[in-house]
């Protein structure tokens, strides 16, 4: 038996859910992009983009998400093209760097490698970016996710290479980084004008 | 032009597979078993895409790169899962060396979270709703 007596804020724990309990179906509106991305599996398995294999595709996709419904992802209904593409260009950037920073531990630090348990709190309040602050900081290595805290959006992660507490400090701007550039390309309205007063007016060229 | 283009590949290739050299030496030299995900986990990100790079220059094909688009794609969507698992779980058990840590923030909340006990089997009130009182 669920507990129905959410405070406000647990609300989102079962976000799939309303508010008497049923759990709704996604409409296409919330579904295309998961619509899209399985029409490009199709495609790019079968290398044709011809649009009768397209046409197809599309069949093959309404017939899985059909046969196999998954809760709706909750979309912010913003996306900014360019900060995307920024997003994209700085993430693989950092993963050359810390690529060649955690190479240089594994070779010449060694056992001698120090790390850390951070708890990073995040400013975000949306599921979607928590998830994806999670993977782009895990993908990049010297970090990864080992629990979050989803009512609070903390994220608790293993750093390396963290000898003081001032690393610490810059290894929590560095996520809260991560934070703000996806807000700037994904997040919602709300959340990208707190980014912007919070930043002040040149937020764009900021390093953090 | 096929020349430098048959460089290229061997350069990328080589450098993938560097990554992966990397990767087994991090998880001999490194202390414990959170710092061997990192080596374990990451550098299949850029090994990956050195590697896939270097194949579509070499097949000199076009239709091939959504093929290797979409395989990159789903390691970029399946690695932090499983290093997140595998860290999680050792976190909780011995296999994680904690006391090396240089801090640890999280160690409060499990502690916590291991004193209460599981949720359903006693109602943890703390208003006192009218569906636990009957």
């Amino acid at each position: 038996m669920p507990n129905k007596n959410f405070e406000p804020r647990d609300q989102r724990i079962d976000d799939a859910l309303d508010t008497s309990g049923v759990r709704h179906r996604a409409t296409l509106k919330q579904e295309w992009p998961l619509l899209l991305l399985l029409l490009f599996v199709w495609g790019a398995l079968w290398q044709d983009f011809s649009l009768g294999n397209m046409v197809f595709g599309v069949i093959i996709a309404l017939l899985i998400v059909n046969l196999f419904p998954l809760p709706p992802v909750v979309l912010s209904g913003r996306i900014n093209a360019w900060y995307c593409l920024k997003l994209f260009i700085w993430f693989l950037g950092q993963v050359f760097a810390a690529s060649v920073h955690v190479a240089w531990l594994a070779l010449v630090r060694g056992k001698r490698t120090r790390s850390a348990v951070i708890a990073v709190p995040l400013r975000t309040d949306s599921d979607l970016i928590v998830m994806t602050v999670g993977h782009v900081l895990t993908l990049i290595p010297g970090s990864f996710v080992i629990d979050v805290d989803r009512s609070s959006s903390t994220l608790y992660l293993h750093y390396i290479d963290i000898e003081s507490p001032a690393d610490v400090e810059k290894a929590r701007a560095g996520i809260r980084d991560i934070e703000r550039r996806l807000i700037m390309a994904i997040g919602s309205r709300d959340e990208y004008e707190a980014i912007k007063s919070e930043c002040g007016p040149n937020f764009d060229a900021r390093k953090g | 032009m096929e020349i430098f283009l048959d460089v290229l590949v061997a350069v990328l290739l080589i450098l993938g597979c560097l990554m992966s050299l990397i990767a087994g030496i991090g998880l001999l030299t490194f202390p414990d078993m959170l710092t061997r995900m990192h080596a374990a986990t990451k550098p299949q990100v850029l090994g990956f895409l050195l590697i896939f790079a270097g194949l579509a220059i070499y097949l000199r094909s076009w239709a091939v790169v959504p093929v290797l688009v979409l395989a990159w794609g789903m390691q970029l969507l399946t690695a932090p899962v499983s290093a997140h698992m595998i860290g999680r779980s050792g976190y909780r058990t011995k296999h994680a060396a904690k006391e090396t840590l240089f801090s640890d923030e999280l160690s409060h909340v499990v502690n916590k979270v291991n004193g209460t006990p599981p949720t359903g089997t006693t109602p943890v009130s703390k208003t006192g709703s009218p569906d636990e009182q009957d």
